[in-house]
């Protein structure tokens, strides 16, 4: 494969925010030149540089295909995975590569993710039947097509942290539960299957919860693939509002 | 010994100018200061109103200033813009179903531009009345 990138002539300038934990008090960009192809994803560009320029660059890939979340990072200032962004579409420029805003840098394009997969397992994302131990023999719980239709697009998340990224809120206050976890708390609670509303709905109705959205929007702009995370959110604020209201009217 | 040491980015105070997208945001957001003045001045004219008819007309008079004049111009394409961009977004809080199927975004949308023109128009020949 890289024998067939050097065929070319053009060059493209990649340049990267280094942070080596070891030696490096701050990170600081590190300019690569790369042979251009238009074909070229942002992270086929880094394998290229891993592999001809500089072994020690640090970057996490698995898929190569958009579906395990892993390359997400800042191209030119925007939050992308790395395998579905193209060099075509900033050629002939220089391509900035930064690692995912709003998460600490471990080093040079890796991220430390631990607050987002907390938070992911605090918002019970898992079916909670109404009737426990329901015997196998009953068979399995049943949906309509058009109950899956309620919550599917917000099952599609791949937990990428893209969204985490272009959310300013998080960034000032990363207290807010987030898009992806809200979402995906979302998702089990527009569920005909679920019957664990109640009890996300207290995680819903925190300050760190929905009320920490400012509807900013830019998570449903990034997302890779199609989830709408603010519509998600901003849904639970309806149902919060009702929820609110309900609670003034019956005693606990 | 672990080498790990992760490093925090600090978050700049001119964020919101570093992408369109914030930028907009904040223009967004920011249109409620200039709807907040006009209500105040508006405000101050009932209250001005309440003071008898010379105060009122004073009111009235210091409405036609350049100054106010812009001012008022200034809130209008604000609050225009806050109303624009708040119904593209509307689509995204409603939740609404028929026969099985999510309402289209577009009809949601068009639907609060209807109910937009006909309250104006309400108000405005209610005043011409």
């Amino acid at each position: 494969m890289s024998q067939a990138i050097n065929m070319t002539d053009e060059i493209i300038e990649i340049e990267i925010l280094r942070y080596r934990p070891e030696q490096d008090e701050k990170p600081f960009p590190q300019v690569f030149e790369i042979p251009y192809t238009p074909d070229l994803s942002i992270l086929e560009a880094l394998q290229y540089i891993k592999d001809h320029l500089d072994s020690t660059i640090s970057f996490r890939w698995s898929c190569r295909m958009a579906i395990c979340g892993s390359c997400g990072l800042m191209v030119n200032g925007a939050p992308k995975l790395g395998c579905k962004a193209f060099l075509r579409d900033y050629y002939p420029k220089k391509v900035k590569l930064e690692a995912l805003a709003n998460f600490p840098i471990e080093r040079d394009l890796v991220v430390v993710m631990d607050d987002f997969i907390k938070k992911l397992e605090e918002v019970k994302a898992y079916l909670i039947p109404e009737v426990k131990n329901k015997p196998l023999s009953d068979g399995p719980y049943q949906q309509t097509p058009e109950q899956l239709e309620k919550y599917r697009q917000f099952s599609m998340c791949i937990n990428c942290g893209l969204c985490y990224s272009a959310c300013p809120q998080y960034a000032l206050d990363n207290k807010f539960i987030g898009p992806a976890a809200l979402t995906l708390l979302a998702r089990y609670n527009r569920d005909g299957r679920d019957a664990g509303t109640a009890e996300r709905m207290k995680i819903v109705n925190q300050e760190e919860g929905v009320w920490g959205c400012t509807f900013v929007g830019y998570c449903s702009v990034v997302c890779p693939k199609g989830v709408d995370p603010a519509a998600a959110i901003q849904l639970l604020k309806v149902e919060s509002s009702k929820d609110y209201l309900i609670g003034m009217f019956k005693p606990e | 010994m672990s080498k790990r040491k992760p490093y925090t980015r600090e978050m700049k105070s001119d964020w919101w100018l570093k992408d369109l997208f914030y930028s907009k945001y904040m223009l967004r957001e920011g249109s409620s200061i200039l709807i907040t003045l006009y209500s105040l001045i508006l405000a101050w004219g009932v209250f001005r109103l309440s003071q008898g008819e010379v105060a009122f007309n004073a009111w009235m008079e210091a409405l036609q200033s350049p100054l106010s004049i812009i001012l008022h111009i200034v809130a209008l394409i604000f609050a225009l813009y806050h109303s624009i961009t708040w119904f593209s977004l509307a689509p995204k809080a409603l939740d609404l179903w028929i026969k099985g199927k999510r309402v289209d975004d577009k009809i949601i949308v068009t639907g609060h531009y209807v109910a937009f023109a006909v309250i104006s128009l309400f108000c405005l020949v209610s005043i011409l009345i």
